[in-house]
């Protein structure tokens, strides 16, 4: 029988890993660790919540930067271990992870919607150009949903970004780069 | 790993993040000075990038090296002539026009070394290069749209991106070089032999620099040293702005 599958087959990944975990209600608690730069996504959202193992007494926690110059790394350690030992895990490490690289097909649907509703227009909503990079118009607008738009630079407020202007409600806008 | 290849291999990861942490210094310079704010917060992002990759590396390199430094100490504790980045990327920022063809020759390179270095038989390295990629195919399009931009711009931006053009061109050469240590290690699979990847290179660039209007220099003048330690005034200048507040408060936190 051939199976139809509604989710690209990395997010069907994760979310079978994230299920099958032993340790299913860690996975849970790091959900309230939120990525700094856009505070509405959690770091499982994002697709940088790689894995999450007991070694004994001790939590091992991997993570995967977006971009090799991310700021965001030592910041999200951090939250990683506070969120943890909040929760009475006192025995935490926190590795990063380079292999495979990050791929904004990771990001969950839920980080998708809520990126927009943020203001930011995630990966899927601009056809990209014959290269697969960012075009340079009709990202569609996060505030009106125009996609009457212009890209006017190629990096936005981080690496992860496009910066663009919507020509009907006039308003810049965050677009989130496939990579 | 042998004794005599992880040997090299520090070596190799440190000239690697050489370059990226002076290149990535130099572009950082342009930070509140872009031309407009957007172009500003473009260049601040590439400089990020490099930075990241710099501290990639050298932290691969501290691993290697397990003699207790970290990637800080291999940034901001060795003077210029530990350095081993290739010249190119300490020449200083210029103007607009010298920094953007400099991005240019560094992204065309970039964008053939990386996919080689992905095939190395060392994880780390292969692993640092599967990242850098995909950055270097936006860096590459912004450099490539300012060249065209300034070289078949107004006549005065013409006049400079050429003077940029023939002023680099001599210092390009040495990106291609090889010497005993990169080769024993292309030759066990680990490093890229850059020499192979000259012509590429070549090409690339003259299409993007004819389409830009501008003219592709004669190979009448080279100059090397960098990866030996010998470098150019510039770049002990930059080191000392660079490495001043971790030398003068060692273990400063904020």
């Amino acid at each position: 029988m051939n199976e139809i599958s509604l989710m690209p087959e990395e997010q069907y990944q994760r979310l079978q890993q994230r299920n099958a975990a032993e340790v299913k209600e860690l996975w849970d608690l790091l959900d309230q660790v939120k990525d700094p730069e856009v505070p509405v996504l959690s770091i499982w959202d994002l697709g940088i919540l790689r894995d999450v193992e007991r070694d004994g007494d001790r939590i091992v926690v991997t993570i995967t930067p977006t971009y090799s110059g991310c700021p965001a790394m030592n910041t999200i350690t951090d939250d990683v271990i506070a969120a943890l030992k909040a929760n009475g895990y006192d025995d935490v490490e926190v590795k990063t992870k380079l292999s495979p690289a990050w791929s904004s097909e990771w990001m969950s649907p839920e980080g998708r919607r809520k990126l927009r509703n943020y203001g930011i227009a995630p990966p899927e909503d601009a056809e990209l150009d014959e290269d697969g990079l960012t075009p340079d118009a009709h990202a569609q607008c996060p505030h009106c949903g125009s996609r009457d738009t212009r890209r006017i630079s190629e990096f936005g407020s981080t690496a992860c970004k496009a910066l663009f202007q919507c020509n009907d409600c006039n308003e810049p806008f965050d677009y989130f780069k496939k990579i | 790993m042998s004794d005599a290849i992880k040997a090299a291999t520090l070596e190799y990861a440190t000239r690697l993040g050489d370059d990226s942490v002076v290149l990535g210094h130099r572009i950082s310079e342009w930070v509140s000075y872009g031309p407009f704010l957007e172009e500003d917060i473009a260049y601040g992002n590439v400089a990020l990038d490099y930075i990241g990759r710099a501290r990639m590396f050298y932290t691969y390199a501290a691993e290697l090296a397990d003699d207790g430094r970290t990637e800080d100490d291999f940034a901001y504790m060795r003077s210029d002539r530990e350095y081993r980045n290739l010249l190119l990327m300490e020449m200083p920022k210029g103007d607009f026009a010298y920094s953007q063809v400099r991005q240019l020759f560094a992204d065309v390179y970039y964008t053939l070394v990386l996919p080689q270095l992905l095939h190395s038989k060392d994880e780390t390295l292969s692993a640092i290069a599967a990242k850098g990629i995909k950055e270097t195919k936006y860096h590459l399009r912004r450099s490539r749209e300012w060249v065209l931009r300034l070289g078949d711009g107004t006549e005065e931006s013409h006049k400079r991106t050429q003077k940029a053009v023939d002023s680099l061109w001599g210092y390009t050469h040495e990106l291609f070089d090889m010497d005993e240590t990169e080769q024993m290690l292309a030759d066990a699979g680990i490093a890229v032999d850059v020499s192979k990847l000259r012509d590429e290179w070549h090409k690339m660039v003259s299409d993007i620099l004819t389409e830009a209007t501008l003219t592709v220099p004669e190979d009448s003048w080279a100059v090397r040293g960098g990866r030996t330690g010998y470098h150019t005034e510039n770049l002990g200048h930059m080191l000392t702005e660079m490495q001043i507040t971790h030398r003068s408060y060692p273990g400063c936190q904020w």
